[in-house]
């Protein structure tokens, strides 16, 4: 669905994406991780058309772009990090604007602008004005109106980011239903959470390359070791000095907490029961600690 | 900068941008048709009887006629110039409408060749209405002359929407439309013949004045108001083009660097 080579893209002397390769496979959901910076965006524009590679080659559901993005365009649905509904159109009348950009006719959109009203659960909501909408409604209508023209793959650039939790489990829901219908997704997100639990693969990007790519199971199990107990508490210092080393098989401290990645969290605890002074936090290794161990732990801004 | 620029590519994608524009348009008519219209209005009929009254004939003609002539060009650029500064901006900069648009199959040409084409609808608009005037107070001199009208505004309007984007493209917020238009509108209504004729100005004011926009577009509807043929019209039709299509294809480069980088 998507096949990109060698992409890269320079601004002044700053190459901002450095030889990125990336295989979107049809209706599968595909993660873009990595932190501010990363090159995550500029990426998406690429793949769009709407900036030109320096070099490389983007093959979007099988057109070339940016040479014929135009018509690579007409496949895609995308769903842009900062909400740009149209404030002076309700509901309906953003979904009807948007399908003519796409050359669709006046009957052809309205045709589906109920069944889009439903898959938002705006069909109540079709005449209000988008200043009355909730964040999760916006990005819900958002959501709809990149699937005016019936897009086979669709963009999603941060979805669910400034939403709260109910608003996030409702994107999430209607992204799990257009997989189902067999629509391909690229996503990009800062969550990994998110990631974790609709990205069938996802590529973690860090300063314009990929360094990791996988299966959100496979890339923990490769990269992490199972259990994470994080540790902080007074005298934190001295028994990271005294035990880490021998407990853990890998561990870092960050900022008052200690990081102790361990296959066997039990003789850690047992170790940590006789440091009453010291709390704990037992967990399963997730995505994040993947994507921390792999992009570092320093501020991005 | 080189890296922008490329000459327009120009497609009929650009319709359903100039629609939008409209359906938002009609939306809040009777307010807009009020502030854009009636206030042009208003100037031309006070000053054109209240100072009208005090005066000579000016430039061969009663003073009501002669700035009813100017204000058709005078009131076309500023429809125009409102259009696509502020209109544009809000679209572009507030609301990101444009940015919506160019992840569908359109391009930054075709978005702003939809808000030129806007600005000229704009223009014709607040053009015809003053028409309308002159037409309800007779103050023309040959009725199927005054038709030639329309197209002139049309003109202007062009002209001037094409002017207009190279300050959108530039511009950090709406306050810094203001210095366009005190160093650039304004002179040009003083000097361009709109309140009185050029010909009162100094040789080397004139000079300057044969040169900007409004003239041109004052050369072609003055004459046309009162019932003659103008001088020059290829020469103030190309003018207003020339102005409008170098307009358009700066404001395309800068907006290009601005948004597409």
């Amino acid at each position: 669905m998507l096949k990109v080579r060698g992409l890269t893209k320079r601004y002044g002397g700053t190459e901002v994406v450095r030889g990125v390769d990336l295989h979107v496979r049809r209706g599968e959901c595909f993660g873009l991780l990595g932190p501010n910076g990363a090159g995550k965006t500029t990426t998406l524009r690429l793949l769009l058309g709407l900036i030109e590679p320096d070099s490389g080659s983007i093959e979007l559901a099988g057109i070339a772009v940016p040479k014929r993005a135009r018509e690579a365009r007409m496949k895609v649905g995308v769903v842009p990090q900062m909400d740009n509904l149209d404030p002076d159109f309700s509901v309906r009348e953003n979904l009807l604007a948007y399908g003519r950009y796409f050359g669709m006719a006046r009957s052809a959109i309205a045709a589906r602008v109920p069944g889009l009203l439903e898959f938002a659960g705006l069909a109540s909501k079709a005449d209000a004005q988008i200043a009355q909408l909730s964040g999760g409604m916006k990005r819900r209508l958002t959501l709809a109106r990149a699937l005016v023209h019936d897009p086979d793959i669709l963009f999603l650039d941060e979805p669910t980011t400034g939403l709260d939790p109910q608003a996030r489990h409702l994107i999430w829901q209607g992204l799990r239903r257009l997989l189902n219908e067999g629509k391909t997704i690229v996503l990009t997100t800062h969550f990994m959470d998110e990631a974790e639990r609709l990205a069938d693969r996802l590529v973690i990007l860090d300063h314009g390359r990929v360094v990791t790519e996988g299966a959100p199971r496979a890339l923990i199990e490769s990269h992490i070791e199972p259990a994470v107990v994080e540790v902080f508490g007074e005298g934190l210092a001295d028994w990271t000095h005294a035990r880490a080393a021998a407990l853990c098989q890998r561990f870092e401290t960050v900022g008052e907490t200690l990081f102790c990645y361990t296959d066997s969290p039990d003789t850690v605890i047992g170790a940590l029961k006789q440091a009453p002074a010291l709390r704990y936090l037992h967990r399963p290794s997730n995505l994040e600690d993947v994507f921390l161990k792999l992009t570092g732990r320093d501020l991005r801004d | 900068m080189t890296h922008f620029f490329r000459l327009p590519r120009l497609s009929w994608r650009f319709i359903p941008v100039w629609q939008r524009n409209y359906l938002v348009w009609r939306k809040l008519a009777i307010p807009s048709i009020l502030g854009n219209l009636a206030d042009p209005m208003l100037y031309m009929l006070g000053l054109g009887y209240g100072l009208g009254s005090l005066l000579p004939d000016v430039g061969g003609m009663p003073y009501l006629t002669f700035l009813a002539a100017g204000t058709v060009a005078y009131s076309t650029m500023n429809a125009a110039t409102f259009e696509v500064l502020y209109s544009s901006f809000s679209r572009m900069h507030v609301q990101r409408t444009w940015d919506a648009i160019l992840n569908a199959p359109l391009t930054l040409d075709d978005v702003m060749l939809g808000e030129l084409t806007w600005a000229v609808a704009k223009s014709l608009l607040s053009g015809l209405a003053i028409l309308a005037v002159i037409w309800g107070l007779g103050l023309y001199g040959d009725f199927w002359m005054t038709l030639w009208i329309v197209p002139v505004v049309a003109l202007v309007g062009f002209c001037f929407g094409g002017m207009g984007l190279v300050m959108n493209a530039v511009s950090p917020s709406y306050d810094f439309f203001l210095y366009y238009f005190t160093l650039v509108i304004t002179p040009m209504v003083l000097l361009c013949g709109v309140f009185f004729p050029v010909s009162q100005l100094p040789p080397p004011v004139q000079s300057v004045s044969a040169w900007l926009p409004l003239t041109h577009a004052i050369d072609l509807a003055r004459p046309l108001v009162v019932g003659s043929m103008p001088d020059n019209i290829a020469l103030h039709a190309a003018a207003l083009v020339i102005y409008g299509s170098i307009g358009y294809v700066i404001a395309l480069a800068l907006t290009r660097r601005r948004l597409l980088k």
